[in-house]
């Protein structure tokens, strides 16, 4: 019979040769690939002390951007949340208040912006769809994993960029440390 | 300087032997770990301590902590001996091994050796085939088919193996006419004259002893007692905790003791070439006194004789992670129609070779 892929083989059983039945070769020949294996190069990175570093396309956990004036962009538009396929993320828009401006780009800001990290499938459809850039899916940090559903849920205070001391008078920020840590506090009031 | 009466020394020497016995195997299953891993492309246990090295102690704090398990038609005192016999055959063996030449300080003597008797061959026979009970206790006393066939595989299995392992030494012993180890491993080195360690003399005879040291430790590829692809773990099926330990500490520790056999039997044990050569240099050229150059030499070759042991033990470790277990039958067959056969060969052959003055 002709076989389908013409790649058939005959094969013939032939009887073993003495070095064969003894074994014995059989087994240095395995026990020398064996100890090649012992000297190769080891492809483990040793996780904690290692790390390998992420793909620069590589969406990790969002961070939500400040201008270069240190004042948050989101206006609380919705594209993202609308753009968002798990439905991941909520927010609640608030009347931006006077000398509340080195706080917020625009008249209308998020009271409050959560994701919910359990949700989010990292497509990063919500950082396409915003006008004002400023939602980013980090290239280098992951959302870590945790014990408890409810920290999963990220708020403004831990989706904001910080804003570095040292960098507040480059940026041309005229707040104290005092003032921004009230500020910070009336954001925290608001968000509760 | 040191006056002790023999017995003293020897129970020291004993009390260290049993310590360095139980840290050796304390460390095997470290080294067991790390060396598979490395054969596989792994870097194995990395975790605690600098490179991994305090694992056999969490790997003990484990063992302690974890449940006492008595199945419930279990025959407890048994279940309870078995291990306990198994350990206790695995440590006594390692007493007449000798792990280095003679010590002297001043006019005192001391072999660094447990027990010198002139037995000390078919001590260790003797004290190894034993091990088999506490498998065969363990195994039974469980009440479980697994551990039961198990522990019928481990008897039939050293049985047939011990008989090819002690024809192999017979040609030994013809050779060397005495069976007590210091005096097999004094003959393998004699000053002034050019002198082969006993592998040059019996090849073969090491080749069958080899294979039979695997079968008798339970080893890869005669594992079968315990093979988890047919049954489950074997004897040691039932067993948790410290007990299960104690089972797995026996085997490393019964590798010790077949590794430090065949080095003293086959290597030379504590001799290494142009030790005479080197003493003599020492005493003329150096001013060293000849008991000076003696003990150097002594503590020279315990230190090689535990070189050679790890060499040994490395080699299970690495026949293990290579080879695939052999079917049930296909070890029958090996020990009864392959090593029993070659073994008588090999006395017959090692006969002519006397009788013609070939080999001495």
């Amino acid at each position: 019979m002709q076989s389908l892929s013409n790649r058939a083989k005959q094969v013939e059983k032939k009887p073993m040769t003495l070095a064969e039945r003894a074994y014995l070769p059989a087994i240095f020949q395995g026990l020398s690939i064996t100890m090649r294996h012992f000297f190769m190069k080891k492809p483990t990175i040793r996780y904690p002390e290692e790390q390998r570093p992420f793909s620069p396309v590589f969406r990790g956990l969002h961070v939500l951007k400040r201008d270069e004036q240190g004042r948050e962009r989101c206006t609380a538009c919705g594209l993202c949340a609308v753009a968002c396929p798990a439905e991941a993320i909520t927010m609640v828009a608030g009347e931006r208040k006077k000398g509340e401006e080195g706080l917020y780009r625009e008249e209308k800001y998020a009271i409050s912006y959560e994701i919910n990290m359990l949700r989010c499938i990292f497509c990063g459809l919500c950082e396409e769809a915003c006008p004002k850039a400023a939602v980013y899916l980090q290239a280098d940090k992951m959302a870590p994993p945790r014990f408890e559903r409810d920290e999963f849920i990220y708020g403004k205070n831990r989706l904001v960029e910080p804003v570095s001391p040292d960098n507040r008078s480059k940026r041309g920020i005229q707040l104290t440390e005092e003032q921004a840590q009230q500020l910070r506090a009336k954001m925290d009031a608001q968000l509760a | 300087m040191l006056e002790l009466p023999a017995l003293g020394w020897q129970s020291i020497v004993i009390f260290v032997v049993f310590a360095l016995s139980l840290l050796i195997a304390t460390y095997c299953t470290y080294a067991e770990r790390v060396i598979a891993a490395f054969l596989q492309d792994r870097v194995g246990p990395d975790r605690a301590g600098p490179y991994g090295l305090l694992q056999p102690l969490a790997d003990a704090v484990k063992m302690f902590t974890k449940e006492e398990f008595f199945p419930q038609n279990a025959n407890t005192a048994l279940f309870i001996f078995g291990p306990c016999l198994a350990m206790i055959t695995a440590l006594m063996s390692s007493a007449v091994i000798p792990f280095g030449n003679v010590l002297s300080f001043g006019s005192n003597y001391f072999f660094l050796q447990g027990i010198e008797v002139n037995i000390g061959m078919l001590w260790v026979f003797g004290v190894v085939s034993l091990g088999v009970y506490g498998i065969m206790i363990g195994g039974w006393a469980s009440n479980n088919k697994f551990s039961l066939l198990g522990a019928i595989r481990a008897a039939s299995q050293n049985i047939s193996y011990e008989l090819a392992m002690g024809m192999s030494l017979i040609a030994v012993l013809m050779i060397s006419g005495t069976l007590s180890l210091r005096d097999i491993t004094l003959q393998q080195s004699v000053a002034g004259e050019w002198h082969f360690w006993n592998i040059v003399k019996q090849p073969l005879g090491f080749i069958i002893f080899l294979v039979c040291a695997f079968a008798e430790t339970n080893r890869t590829p005669f594992d079968l007692p315990e093979c988890e692809t047919e049954l489950v773990g074997g004897y040691h099926t039932e067993y948790s905790s410290m007990k299960l330990g104690l089972y797995l500490f026996s085997e490393y520790v019964n590798i010790f003791v077949a590794s430090a056999v065949m080095s003293v039997l086959y290597f030379g044990g504590f001799n290494f070439p142009f030790q005479y050569e080197l003493r003599d240099w020492l005493v003329s050229n150096q001013d060293w006194t000849l008991a000076g150059a003696q003990n150097l030499i002594t503590i020279l070759g315990t230190v090689l004789l535990f070189g050679k042991i790890f060499g040994f033990i490395f080699f299970f470790m690495w026949v293990r992670w290579t080879l695939p277990r052999f079917r049930y039958d296909q070890l029958m067959r090996l020990g009864w129609t392959i090593l029993i056969p070659l073994s008588i060969f090999n006395i017959l052959l090692t006969g002519g070779l006397i009788t013609f003055g070939i080999i001495q």
